[in-house]
């Protein structure tokens, strides 16, 4: 009788054994969704507290008298008229009727230099819009330097950096700042405006245009010409050594570092079929070539996934291959391909290095309202701000980062809920 | 003789008790007809298939001869394969799968408006054989068919056939229930819309009902005709497939093994509806379940590693077998 016993024994002993190993394995498990949930909540973390601050700027209160003789302009509808007419007088006259004891010429100029370079332009636009200003008074908020703005958020934050102001620009601002002169606004220019080498005027606006021009251009492209080669080589090429090579090939091409891509874009497209350079066209062409690979793959996946048995049901039919592909295998196959699509697209909208090799990394103001623009994408416009020495960049360019996770974010989430939504059961 | 080669068919028994009890009862039918057997093979024009067979008998525990269940030795098919009234006739065909063979030399016809039943161990090729008649063989990477498989006369391996047509002439339904991810509608639908069957949406209202009511599953989903086909239950979907079959009016259904997935009351279902559908169309059946072949079939074709062992009429297969490797099996000693 001790035999049974025995090997129940060992059964509980082999358990015991088998209960921990599956125990630690969980704990692996636990650990690493931890590291990598640590180092995301850090990154965000990260940027978070040191982007928020681009989200608002600073802004001075003034009383600006829309003083016709000082800006030299008689007829606001004659274009000649305005563009030579003197609208930064208007600012510094506005800053010097606020601080009147201010003298010398060293003064005066630390003095407008509150003020961003740009205030007297868009006191141009106000008046523009409502030309009755003319010649009257109003009270109105405008932006400040950036310097300022940096000193003025440090300051409230307690730890002022005053390293880029004067003594005397410091009692200004706290002169301001007592009379409830100064204070955050909305920073609206971050998303109205393109680059600019002010700070305080710089937007994202030209850089996330051109990722969605440079994008639009490449689902255009990537996506019929991926889900036809992945239709053609699953469903209808021959099993031989060319679709062998043809696979290796595709596989080889998705690890290609992307700079080789924008080299090639270069030398073909820019060198051989002079396409222009900086423009969303060459920025969408490069990164088709890029995407390709990444859709063909998944959409190959996706065809493979469609069970045989739809196939033979329709085939059993009579419907011809082509017929089978286009009602049952690809509606079926849909939500895997889109699920690519959107993938390799985010993965698009992230790429950098292919696009300063053909010129999307150049310094653009306007923004791009065509395929044919002059334009930069929001990585290239991260990396530019990064590289800028100004210090009120660094919070633009977490700002910029933030905008970028966000569209990331968005997507990926739209690829996981699509993917969800149309996948059918069978 | 080998052990292992005595051992086999005792283990076969052990394992499915159903099986051997059915075995048992088909002994006891089989028994009578012993004595008759050998008097009708001599008279047959097959004397050598004939001496193989007869000195076996179901009583011997042991095969004191191998020769009489080693398939290399059977040359030509015994039994009734050829009629008159061919729908489809098939001379010496043989099916490759890259370099191994999957069917050797067979001959038979189809004759119209019948049921024939095929059965056979697994992997004998009956499966392989049933696809040649659409040329469902054709997705097969590195398959090849050789021979001549005519339908009316017409060979359906000529190159300018169109495949498309054929399959619209020659139906499947297939092992596991495949309705598509569409509507029950769709699902009928779909071979008359391909085909260009119906010129108005009336015509396929009217073809998606009477296929239905041909598979006798109307009654159980004319209030649903919209929802998924998926939806319905094993029988119900299997019951679809075959109403989707009929719904382009072929003239021979091909079914491979179509109640293996299903329970014994969908079976009994789908098994009713060949019976009633045999007035209209020919039907080939490939089962597993030697007592569906019984039940539902006029002819039985016995298929035995690639080869076409016996053909007679089901009755007398399961009677009286003419060829000891078709007794064999459906006595349950292997398979």
């Amino acid at each position: 009788m001790s035999k049974p016993v025995d090997h129940l024994n060992k059964i509980k002993h082999s358990l015991r054994r088998r209960n921990r190993a599956e125990a630690r394995f969980r704990w692996y498990g636990r650990v690493a969704v931890f590291i990598g949930l640590a180092a995301v909540a850090v990154l965000f973390g990260d940027i978070i507290s040191k982007g928020h601050g681009a989200f608002q700027a600073t802004y001075i209160n003034l009383s600006v008298a829309y003083n016709q003789d000082l800006i030299g302009v008689d007829n606001l509808t004659d274009p000649d008229e305005l563009a030579m007419g003197n609208w930064q007088a208007l600012p510094k006259a506005a800053l010097r009727a606020q601080f009147p004891e201010v003298s010398g010429r060293s003064d005066k100029r630390k003095l407008s230099g509150l003020l961003s370079s740009g205030a007297g332009y868009d006191l141009k636009d106000r008046l523009l819009a409502n030309p009755l200003l003319l010649g009257e008074t109003e009270s109105i908020w405008l932006l400040a330097d950036d310097d300022i703005d940096t000193y003025y958020k440090s300051w409230l934050a307690g730890d002022a950096y005053a390293a880029r102001l004067t003594d005397k620009q410091i009692i200004w601002i706290e002169q301001l700042h007592q009379q409830g002169q100064i204070r955050l606004q909305l920073n609206t220019n971050l998303f109205t405006r393109g680059d600019s080498r002010e700070p305080e005027q710089a937007g994202i606006r030209g850089a996330v245009m051109g990722s969605l021009l440079t994008l639009v251009l490449t689902l255009m492209l990537s996506f019929p010409i991926g889900v036809s080669a992945a239709i053609y080589l699953e469903e209808f090429a021959p099993k031989n050594r060319w679709t062998d090579f043809i696979e290796v090939n595709i596989n080889n091409l998705a690890a290609v570092p992307s700079i080789i891509f924008g080299l090639l874009g270069l030398a073909i497209f820019i060198n051989f079929f002079h396409v222009p350079r900086s423009v969303p066209i060459v920025g969408g062409l490069v990164l088709t070539l890029m995407t390709l690979p990444t859709i063909i793959i998944t959409s190959r996946a996706a065809i493979k996934s469609v069970p045989p048995s739809i196939r033979q049901a329709a085939l059993g039919m009579g419907a011809s291959k082509y017929q089978t592909v286009l009602h049952h295998v690809l509606p079926l196959a849909l939500p895997g391909m889109l699920t690519g699509a959107i993938i390799g697209m985010a993965q698009a909208l992230g790429e950098t290095a292919p696009l300063l090799m053909i010129g999307m990394v150049a310094f653009i103001v306007d923004i791009p309202g065509s395929f044919t623009d002059p334009a930069t994408v929001l990585p290239v416009q991260i990396f530019l701000w990064a590289d800028s020495p100004e210090r009120a960049f660094i919070e633009k360019t977490s700002a910029a980062i933030m905008v970028l996770l966000t569209f990331l974010i968005i997507m990926n989430t739209s690829a996981v809920w699509l993917r969800k939504r149309l996948e059918r059961r069978w | 003789m080998s052990p292992t080669d005595t051992t086999k068919p005792a283990k076969v028994a052990k394992k499915s008790p159903a099986l051997k009890t059915s075995a048992a009862a088909l002994n006891k039918a089989a028994a009578p007809n012993k004595a008759a057997a050998p008097k009708k093979t001599a008279a047959s024009k097959k004397p050598k298939a004939a001496a193989a067979k007869k000195p076996r008998v179901m009583a011997a525990p042991k095969m004191s001869s191998s020769q009489s269940l080693d398939v290399d030795d059977h040359k030509v098919t015994v039994g009734k394969s050829f009629s008159d009234n061919a729908k489809m006739t098939m001379r010496n065909i043989n099916v490759f799968y890259g370099d191994k063979q999957a069917i050797y030399d067979v001959n038979i016809d189809i004759a119209k408006n019948e049921v024939i039943a095929m059965i056979g161990p697994s992997g004998c090729g009956k499966s392989t054989f049933l696809r040649t008649l659409n040329r469902m063989n054709d997705t097969v990477e590195g398959c090849r068919v050789e021979g001549e498989i005519c339908m009316d006369g017409e060979d359906l391996y000529a190159p300018k056939l169109d495949v498309v047509e054929l399959r619209a002439r020659v139906g499947m339904v297939f092992q596991k229930p495949n309705p598509f991810p569409k509507s029950i509608y769709e699902n009928v639908a779909y071979g008359p819309k391909i085909h260009g069957l119906a010129d108005t949406r009336v015509d396929l209202d009217e073809i998606v009902e009477n296929s239905l009511r041909k598979a006798s599953l109307w009654e159980e989903v004319k209030e649903r005709l919209h929802q998924p086909g998926t939806g319905l239950s094993g029988g119900q979907q299997q019951r679809l497939c075959i109403a989707r079959a009929i719904a382009v009016s072929p003239e021979v259904i091909l079914m491979d093994e179509p109640c293996s997935a299903l329970d014994p009351i969908a079976t009994a279902k789908i098994e009713e509806l060949i019976e009633e559908l045999s007035q209209n169309f020919t039907i080939a059946i490939v089962t597993h379940s030697m007592q569906q072949a019984a039940r539902v079939s006029h002819r039985t074709a016995y298929f035995h590693l690639g080869k076409l062992i016996e053909v007679n009429p089901t009755e007398q297969v399961f009677t009286m077998p003419e060829h000891q490797l078709t007794e064999a099996y459906i006595t349950g000693r292997f398979g």
